[in-house]
């Protein structure tokens, strides 16, 4: 998917500077829309068969994975991305972010919708649970994430990505924009953390 | 907005000082997350309506507002602002219907999935708008 969304540089002569990073050939990584129709098919299969199964299954390698991109993302590739020339953060945004445009809102779709109806299922959503607060507060980390998710960090992601696409893109923009976005990642993988808390404690209590 | 002051430009780049227009289509949001947190957090209590729904009505309030000044913006990259909106609604629609639909499946009570439908609704334009703009911003303005 990675190689979809970015041409692939042509090899340059002995002694000529490198080219500015290529933009994306389209923002939205057409090739991977399949993968994610597959995806969205199979909730759609789960939830209405209310297959227990495939919700557990959806939920657990959604949120895992949810939580382990940020985590990753936040404390491994934004310190090292920090560390990086303008050019090469560019270059490298222009590959790693559409990737994230697809895989994230996939990956929070397959985590929600099944938790809902698990919770509801296994009735941890009724008022006499006797750990009803946790689960509350689950809702209000995930809202929390939601909020800087969708509201600061995939705009500084599409921002960044047309960005890109100009004949002469700003790299000081490009920079602010991806410093914005290695910050939220860091701040949404770190309540990710309480995330894993407040569940790994309803499913062993 | 007439007169939009362009404070810094490189060759290709507009960062122009606009309206807070993001800023407010964000708390709408936040609105909409806190009335739906509430909702699902009393649902098996037949919670109070009178919260979320005032909450959506203010959160509708602030879109409105932002969406009207939005549409007052005369140097603007109408063009990209559309392309963006346009799959962000899609997208964002995807994710809202899969919800809404766990909610039916459930059998959630008709005024309770009534009340999550159109905080799922204003979400949707919420996100829409936020994105759209945000991308907008930062592009020359239509010719």
């Amino acid at each position: 998917m990675t190689e979809v969304a970015a041409r692939p540089a042509a090899p340059l002569p002995h002694g000529q500077a490198p080219a500015r990073p290529l933009p994306p050939a389209t923002i939205v990584p057409l090739q991977g829309l399949p993968i994610v129709g597959a995806v969205v098919v199979f909730l759609v299969v789960a939830l209405a068969g209310n297959w227990l199964w495939a919700l557990g299954f959806s939920h657990v390698v959604g949120g895992a994975l949810w939580t382990g991109v940020d985590l990753f993302v936040g404390f491994v590739v934004g310190p090292i991305m920090g560390r990086m020339s303008i050019p090469a953060r560019a270059e490298f945004s222009a590959r790693f972010m559409p990737v994230m445009l697809l895989l994230m809102p996939t990956l929070v779709t397959m985590t929600l919708a099944p938790g809902f109806q698990l919770a509801r299922h296994l009735g941890y959503l009724e008022p006499g649970y006797a750990h009803h607060a946790w689960l509350v507060a689950s809702f209000i980390v995930v809202g929390v994430m939601a909020t800087i998710a969708i509201g600061i960090l995939e705009p500084a992601n599409l921002a960044v990505l047309f960005e890109l696409r100009k004949p002469q893109p700003n790299g000081e923009l490009i920079a602010k924009l991806m410093r914005r976005f290695i910050y939220t990642a860091g701040i949404t993988g770190a309540m990710q953390v309480a995330t894993l808390i407040i569940m790994t404690y309803i499913a062993t209590h | 907005m007439s007169g939009a002051a362009h404070i810094a430009s490189t060759p290709g780049t507009v960062i122009s000082k606009l309206p807070p227009i993001a800023e407010t289509a964000l708390a709408s949001m936040v609105l909409v997350i806190v009335g739906t947190i509430y909702l699902a957090a009393t649902i098996g209590r037949g919670p109070s309506l009178a919260i979320p729904v005032g909450l959506d009505v203010l959160a509708a309030l602030l879109l409105v507002g932002a969406a009207i000044v939005t549409s007052r913006i005369e140097d603007f990259a109408w063009r990209i602002f559309f392309v963006v909106a346009r799959w962000a609604f899609l997208g964002y629609l995807v994710i809202a219907g899969m919800i809404a639909f766990v909610f039916v499946r459930d059998s959630t009570p008709s005024a309770q999935l009534a009340t999550l439908t159109a905080g799922l609704a204003l979400f949707v334009l919420d996100v829409t708008l936020i994105l759209a703009f945000s991308v907008a911003r930062y592009q020359p303005a239509d010719a």
